[in-house]
């Protein structure tokens, strides 16, 4: 640095230091990079799979998979396997070279997305001084916005592709709800840029030394927070997948390793999500508040650790919300995204435009002033939702109350009694009740029983 | 040495789109092939399926108009982000044209909300 800035101005701004440190890798240490990554991914994925399968488990009073390896542990590999031993199926009406190509298209650029994501800061591979993240530039948050929009197309063209009216559906839908949520998500970084001052991952990281932007503009996390739940297409979310209506959703056609890219695909995705929540708004890799005062915590290899536990943290809410709530109608998900989230994510950068702007003016300091109106803004739109709710649980109870007469034919067709309406059997009923023929057969039942 | 940091992604999307063509392509050499016409058919939870129409299913325009919605706000996230980064070098000035640009697209969306582009009946 110290060469470079004297004589010509560095086309780095400070803000973004840390982008110096890219672009030095030796071929091998690339390589090795792209492999750890690779690999790092597909045991997360395992890992969370298993996870999965045992917390909602015990969220529904049941064990889950415990046989397979210790623990259960090997699992999802076993079934990764056996999908790879099953026979391959085109359905007649697929349009076979789509067909083919959506699983790939779906799941390489959940890969790619990991390629800025940083592990850990600066440490030695054989002798080579490197950082823990396999590349970054200026626009790192805008490559993964973007990558991660591709992923979008291997699910509508699956489901367009399969022929089959539940995956066409299910397509659109996943499509729908992916780009809808994305206005939210993507509304959420503007207050995290403005006070990074840059959108490269590492240099974002650096900014949160002192404080985590999570916390300074609180309500972009809560956005962010809730919109990639809508972007992964997760519990309470997951109407792609409604089971009840579309069956599987985009890949009911699919079978063998393709299904298994899907899967894969859908959990990268899920753990991409977390980690950019964790290095936007929680710090990164850098160490939660009472451990980062042990000065080696945010040196050598430990960061990846506080990394992980964070991904995992989120990963574990998802899992969470899955066990906990029933799913939302479409039309509920649909106002939600675009009447409640998007709103409030203007609102909010107009807010903090205002603050950043005018405290910049007078010379003075935007973190307190952020934080406040950030926590009010919150609260108030909590205040304001759950009041909502409170009015149309009310409303739907003064509508919905059980009229006191019972009729059998209501609507059309008949129908069983309701709690505290009485139960008059139409007169043909009572005749068959008292008749002989039932009297007897009741009588000859217990005798058997008795006898036997 | 890779002296530009663009090049590494490449090297991650090549390691990902080779296994996944691997994948793709492994069921054909060690799975089973048993035929039947059944297996071929679309899935419909065992009922005959419906026959497409040519040229694909037909779906409500709602999904249309939520994609042109979103290029709309999209776009205005596209203005956003340079202007967050460089907010220091810019100033208040910046923040004024940022507002107007913003009270903008809000008109925009008011209009749509009112219009019922919002609903999903």
């Amino acid at each position: 640095m110290n060469e470079l800035t004297p004589t010509t101005p560095s086309p780095i701004a400070a803000t973004e230091e840390t982008l110096l440190w890219f672009g030095h890798d030796p071929l091998w240490l690339v390589i090795l990079k792209v492999v750890g990554i690779f690999v790092i991914l597909v045991l997360v994925v395992l890992f969370t799979i298993w996870l999965e399968r045992r917390v909602v488990g015990r969220m529904q009073q049941r064990i889950g998979p415990n046989r397979t390896g210790p623990f259960g542990l090997l699992q999802s590999l076993m079934d990764g396997f056996k999908l790879a031993f099953k026979e391959e199926i085109f359905p007649t009406a697929a349009d076979k070279a789509v067909y083919i190509i959506a699983p790939i298209l779906s799941v390489v650029p959940a890969y790619m997305a990991w390629a800025v994501i940083p592990f850990g800061p600066e440490v030695s591979i054989f002798g080579q001084a490197t950082p823990l993240q396999l590349t970054d530039f200026p626009v790192a948050v805008l490559y993964i916005l973007a990558i991660a929009s591709i992923g979008i197309y291997g699910i509508v063209l699956a489901g367009w592709a399969s022929g089959s009216t539940y995956p066409l559906l299910g397509g659109l839908r996943s499509s729908a709800q992916m780009i809808s949520y994305e206005i939210a998500m993507g509304l959420s970084f503007v207050a995290v840029f403005l006070f990074a001052g840059t959108m490269s991952t590492s240099s974002i990281v650096n900014g949160q030394v002192d404080l985590w932007f999570g916390l300074l503009v609180l309500p972009s996390f809560l956005i962010y927070a809730t919109a990639m739940i809508g972007e992964t297409n997760r519990a309470p979310f997951d109407l792609p997948e409604a089971e009840s209506e579309l069956v599987g959703g985009f890949h009911t056609e699919y079978s063998t390793m393709k299904f298994a890219l899907f899967f894969l695909a859908e959990y990268i995705n899920m753990v991409t999500v977390s980690a950019v929540a964790v290095t936007l708004f929680l710090g990164g890799w850098r160490a939660p508040f009472p451990i980062s005062m042990w000065s080696g915590a945010n040196e050598g290899w430990f960061p990846m650790i506080w990394f992980f536990l964070k991904i995992f943290i989120f990963i574990f809410v998802f899992i969470w919300l899955r066990g906990t709530l029933p799913r939302f109608r479409y039309d509920q998900f649909m106002r939600f995204g675009w009447k409640v989230l998007i709103p409030i994510s203007v609102l909010w950068i107009l807010i903090i435009a205002i603050i950043r702007g005018v405290s910049d003016e007078y010379g003075l300091t935007a973190t307190p002033l952020a934080i406040t109106a950030g926590f009010i803004l919150t609260v108030a739109v909590l205040w304001i939702l759950g009041r909502n709710v409170k009015r149309r649980r009310v409303k739907n109870l003064a509508e919905n109350t059980i009229p006191e007469k019972f009729k059998p034919n209501s609507g059309g067709f008949p129908v069983p009694p309701l709690p505290g309406q009485e139960y008059r059997p139409a007169r043909r009923t009572v005749v068959a009740d008292v008749g002989a023929a039932t009297d007897a057969g009741t009588t000859s039942v217990s005798e058997e029983v008795r006898g036997g | 040495m890779l002296p530009n940091p663009y090049l590494p992604i490449f090297a991650l999307g090549l390691l990902a789109f080779l296994f996944a063509c691997v994948s793709v392509t492994l069921a054909t050499l060690v799975g089973p092939k048993r035929y039947n016409r059944a297996k071929l058919d679309a899935y419909e939870c065992g009922i005959d399926p419906t026959p497409q129409p040519i040229g694909g299913g037909h779906f409500t325009i709602k999904y249309y108009l939520t994609a042109m919605l979103f290029i709309v706000f999209d776009i205005e996230i596209v203005f956003l982000y340079p202007w967050a980064v460089s907010f220091e070098a810019l100033g208040l000035f910046a923040v004024i044209e940022v507002i107007l640009f913003i009270v903008t697209v809000l008109c925009v969306y008011a209009f749509v909300w009112r219009r019922g582009g919002l609903e999903w009946d």
